[in-house]
């Protein structure tokens, strides 16, 4: 009911804070806790996401980043003990008061740390998504997994292979299918949960060039433990520590004048 | 010193392994040689003859029913039992106390399910001595191997399918459907292949349940022998050791043959994906 209400306050509060930022809130989290049974994991985080931008977490091991990220699409519910307090609202609603996490994961992506294809050919895992929502047709599928496969700039490589295995492709290759897959369902949103951290330099450079550019049409939320990665590939930085968020800053003055010591010396290398 | 216990201890293994395939050759051999000799197309295809020298097709044909019958209710019942075990049921003590069950269930020795059967199916719901009430029994034995190793075919498929078909958006059971019940197919398989060896070599809980009529069975109802009472039978009645040892080859094959069928199912399943 006062979601658009609640929405125009974030705005106003975004907007003291980056005076010249034009672009507008895609994901605004609110006082957000989240327990693991007894132990909290996240402390009190609150922080917008504009669209179209790459939002990176840092952090060390173990300060919740990857937790935070997975509330996003509401993965954590897999977790029997999980519990969470707060509001994060993405397109202006309310994530965990409405009962549709089907919807939301629709518009909301995902990457995993490792590729996850399943054991099938490359053009049904990419044409899974859309089956699971009921397009049956064979014209529109062969259309998004090829848009897909382009869009994750790895159609030229896997064109004449579409109908192979999967689970056949090189680790950096996977992990470009599993980001096809992820833009088949046409998302708003890609959440990265490390997506780079089992892949050689090759391949992990060819991800962040595809981040660069997958940022025109998706706001694209990224857990890395690689400072110099999240230096190259993201407009704003968040750097957790302990389960809060310690500063949430445009990357280059993350890395060029951190307001807080705690992240001058993660991003100096002090420790983490 | 210490190479002398290595050596020893390979020797045991070797040792172990060897006497292994031994036993199972001498007695798949014992068999072959004795009952060879009574095989020929007559005697597979053609009818019983109580005065001797008859064929045994009655009781293949009462065998074959009593896998297809038990495997048609016992694997869907089965499958579902796991999954709900394995991916719905919240994991406690009433879970733990159903797996604690149906792993009794199979230790507990045939000629029980045997009584059980007779008691149950036989008479009080008035089955009869018949295929259906031997087939039921047998479904009870192998309803706890097909759970179990559902269930440990559940466990091998990896977290990671499940939460890439959940995050692009597809509910529980499509990706049960899609994801998790193909890749555990081949686990899945296996388990029924035991199960077709559990209903095969069954004889005691048979014996009981569908009595020794040695005709063709003239549907579900009617009372029949399987392979296995026959071949007790023979050998009981008239010592005829080398009739049994006959069974015992069609028997063997029998389970050879499925055994292959299964596997290749199974390869053309896997494949289908791709």
């Amino acid at each position: 009911m006062n979601t658009t209400l609640e929405r125009k306050e974030v705005k106003e509060s975004a907007n003291v804070e980056h005076q010249n930022d034009q672009r507008s809130v895609k994901i605004s989290v609110r006082d957000l806790d989240l327990f693991y049974g007894e132990n909290q994991a996240l402390y009190q985080v609150s922080l917008d996401i504009r669209e179209k931008e790459v939002t990176a977490l840092i952090g060390p091991s173990g300060c919740g980043k990857s937790t935070f990220l997975r509330t996003l699409n509401r993965m954590n519910d897999l977790i029997d003990s999980v519990r969470i307090n707060g509001d994060i609202h993405i397109n202006g609603n309310n994530i965990y008061q409405s009962k549709d996490v089907i919807e939301l994961r629709t518009k909301v992506g995902m990457v995993f740390q490792k590729p996850n294809l399943f054991p099938m050919s490359i053009y049904d895992n990419v044409a899974y998504g859309p089956r699971m929502q009921g397009i049956k047709n064979k014209k529109e599928l062969n259309k998004i997994v090829e848009e897909s496969l382009r869009g994750a700039a790895i159609w030229d490589e896997v064109k004449d292979r579409l109908k192979t295995s999967a689970l056949g492709l090189s680790g950096g290759q996977q992990q470009r299918v599993c980001i096809a897959r992820a833009i088949a369902m046409k998302p708003d949103v890609i959440l990265m949960d490390e997506p780079t951290s089992a892949l050689d330099p090759i391949s992990t450079l060819k991800v962040e060039e595809l981040i660069a550019h997958l940022k025109k049409d998706y706001t694209i939320v990224i857990v890395t433990h690689n400072m110099q990665q999240a230096a190259r590939v993201s407009d704003k930085t968040a750097f957790f520590l302990n389960g809060e968020v310690i500063e949430f800053e445009q990357t280059d003055q993350i890395f060029s004048m951190p307001k807080d010591s705690r992240t001058e010396d993660y991003v100096t290398g002090r420790f983490g | 010193m210490r190479k002398f216990k290595d050596n020893l201890l390979l020797g045991l293994l070797w040792f172990g392994a060897f006497l292994t395939v031994a036993i199972l050759l001498i007695i798949v051999g014992y068999i072959f040689y004795k009952g060879i000799g009574l095989i020929n197309l007559d005697f597979i295809f053609g009818d019983y003859s109580p005065v001797g020298g008859g064929g045994i097709w009655p009781m293949i044909i009462t065998t074959i029913y009593t896998i297809v019958i038990s495997l048609v209710i016992a694997t869907p019942v089965g499958i579902l039992a796991a999954v709900y075990l394995q991916e719905y049921a919240k994991q406690g003590k009433l879970v733990r106390m159903i797996r604690f069950a149906t792993e009794s269930l199979t230790g507990i020795p045939s000629i029980i399910y045997g009584l059980f059967g007779a008691v149950f199916f036989v008479t009080t719901l008035a089955m009869g001595m018949s295929i259906i009430s031997a087939s039921l029994t047998l479904t009870i034995i192998v309803l706890p191997v097909i759970i179990r190793t559902t269930e440990e075919a559940l466990k091998t498929v990896p977290a990671s399918y499940r939460e890439g078909s959940l995050a692009l958006g597809s509910t529980k059971l499509q990706t049960l459907y899609k994801v998790i019940l193909p890749s555990a197919m081949p686990g899945i398989l296996s388990g029924i292949i035991l199960s077709m060896g559990r209903i095969i070599g069954e004889s005691a809980a048979i014996f009981l349940t569908a009595g020794t009529v040695a005709a063709m069975p003239e549907g579900i109802f009617s009372s029949a022998r399987t392979l296995t009472v026959h071949s007790y039978l023979v050998t009981q009645e008239s010592g005829d050791i080398e009739l049994a040892a006959a069974i015992g080859i069609v028997l063997i094959v029998m389970i050879l043959a499925l055994n292959f069928a299964a596997t290749f199912i199974s390869k053309k399943l896997n494949k289908a994906d791709y």
